[in-house]
Order: structure tokens, then sequence, then C-alpha cells
């Protein structure tokens, strides 16, 4: 198994960083902070993360002032090279934001800001992030938003179904797919066609010891220490 | 001295794209007793000063502000109205 050098971003409101490093810690990999404002990533970056929290405190949309920070140029350059990059909750929004993965995310619809340990079915595992998993496995995930309704149009969703981009869908415990926020399909992860970019709204940092709940988070990052041809920009 | 130039934007979900907010402000109304109200769509208005006289170039310009910034046109469309 590869040690991976992991870059966490660190925008104004970002508050899963530490989370973040922790998880990567407990994985034996190497972890940079990168503040918002540096125009580079480290060159020997394995797999940038965009962590969780409410950058530039959510305002105008979430996620939409982020991603015209400095360091987000040197991402989508990392990103367009075939760079693994992970969004985790607003992480996932602010890739959104960028054009880096598809769709939008909304408001939840019930207007609640949900966070619990949500159950999570697996769909598509060939892919650098869930290849540990089998499709129809169920894990158990913490999520913790306010804007984690997925929106994609029907064109959209179309390709996303026809590319095998869906990764993960909120369910019930036995996997059926089930509603918890009003997004399309019931969908928690998505990749991008190129399968290097990857997003979902749930906390897989948070869900690192089974004494605290959960340790499926662990077979979840691990993946991308075990993807074939992991990139090193 | 003439007034400067602003613009109002107005930016909300595009028909078709569930708005959660209308539907718990319509649902609200309707348990007032307001039966009249058939939808109601939540948005927010963007009032720019500009310091600028060519109403073409900023018109022009107050486009690729909102399509870059402004409204995310994945589930937003919007109204640019130039005042002055």
């Amino acid at each position: 198994m590869k040690t991976l050098n992991v870059t966490i971003l660190q925008f104004p409101g970002t508050n899963c960083e530490y989370d973040t490093v922790y998880a990567f810690k407990r994985l034996g990999h190497h972890t940079e902070i990168v503040w918002h404002k540096e125009e580079s990533i480290p060159a020997d970056t394995d797999l940038v993360v965009v962590p969780g929290g409410f950058s530039y405190g959510d305002y105008l949309r979430s996620g939409s002032i982020a991603r015209f920070s400095p360091v987000m140029k040197a991402v989508t350059a990392y990103a367009n090279q075939g760079g693994y990059v992970l969004g985790i909750c607003n992480g996932f929004q602010i890739l959104t934001e960028a054009g880096l993965l598809p769709g939008a995310l909304k408001r939840n619809t019930h207007l609640h800001f949900i966070s619990k340990i949500q159950h999570l079915v697996v769909v598509n595992t060939d892919n650098a992030f869930l290849n540990q998993w089998t499709p129809g496995e169920v894990l158990r995930v913490p999520v913790a938003h306010a804007d984690g309704n997925y929106f994609i149009d029907e064109a959209g969703l179309a390709e996303l179904e026809q590319h095998g981009q869906i990764l993960l869908r909120y369910s019930d415990a036995e996997g059926t797919p089930t509603a918890l926020n009003g997004s399309v399909e019931q969908i928690a992860g998505i990749c991008n066609r190129a399968r290097n970019v990857f997003g979902l709204m749930p906390h897989p940092e948070r869900a690192m010891e089974s004494i605290l709940g959960s340790d499926d988070g662990v077979r979840m990052l691990q993946g991308f220490a075990t993807a074939k041809g992991t990139p090193s920009a | 001295m003439k007034a400067p130039m602003k613009a109002i934007i107005n930016v909300y979900l595009k028909e078709g794209v569930l708005d959660p907010q209308g539907k718990a402000a319509h649902h609200a109304l309707g348990s007032l007793g307001f039966d009249t109200v058939t939808d109601v769509r939540i948005g927010k208005q963007i009032v720019l000063t500009l310091d600028a006289t060519d109403h073409d170039h900023a018109e022009k310009e107050i486009k690729e502000m909102t399509e870059t910034l402004l409204a995310n046109t994945v589930i937003e469309d919007y109204t640019i109205e130039i005042v002055g």
C-alpha cells in the first residue's frame, strides 16, 4: 500500500481540516494543510482534499466564493492532469461551484440542518475512492449539512448513470435508497467522468473508529492508497 | 451631479427546480388562511452601484458578473435591471 501525500485545503470558515488530517494520519499518510491564498500545492501531492465547513460563511451560495480562491486554480490544473481530488460536504459544494463536478447542491427539502449517522448504499466501486467496497454494501457515515440537496437536470442525470458516476445513495439499513434531503435519486456522492474528482456530502473522516459509532471511513479513505496508478503530479 | 448607475439583479431558482424555502412559506401562508396563493418562489436581490457611464458596456459586464459568480446557472435564473 502506498503512503500518500495528502494536501488538505483551508478556507476562512473551513472546520473539518484537522479531522481530515487526523483521519489520513491514522491511516499512515502524510498530510499538509494549504491556506487558500496559496497559488500552488505541494508538487508531490497524491490527493487533494477539500474538507467540510462553512467557507466564507456560506455567503451568496455554499462554496460559491471559495471556488475563486487562488489555490483553486492550482487544484483545477491538478485535476485536469488526472490528479485525485476529494470534496467532502462543503468541499463537494465547492467542487460543483467550480465546475469540477456536475450538478449543484441546494437547501435541504425540509430546510433542516441534518446532523446524524446515515446509512449509505454503495453504487459504483470502479474508482479510486470506493475500490475496497462492493456494490450494494451498506455503510454508516455521519452527515451534517443544510445544503445537501443534490440537483442535476435529466440529461445530466442520464449521463451520470450511463458513465457509472453515481457512487453513493442515502439508504436505509437494508440498502434501499431512502430520501434524506431531497437529492435527485437519493444521490449522496458522485465522481466526474474521468473518475479522478470525487464529491460527497457525508463525512468519512468522522467515521474512523468503531467506538465513536463507525469506522467505515477507513475503508473509504484508504481506497486512494490501494488504487491502481495513483498519480503523483 | 448625476446619480451613480445601479444594477438590480434578481436571482431565483429555475422553473422546475424545487424551491424548498418557497414551499415552506407557501405552506405557512396557507395555514394563515391566505388560500389564494398558488405558488411562492423565494429568490434574492443583489444591488450593484457602479462607476460607469456606458450603459451597453455595463450591461455586458453585469451579465458576466452574474453568470460567473452571482448566480449558479445550473439551478438559477436571473434578471438584470439597470437604473440611472
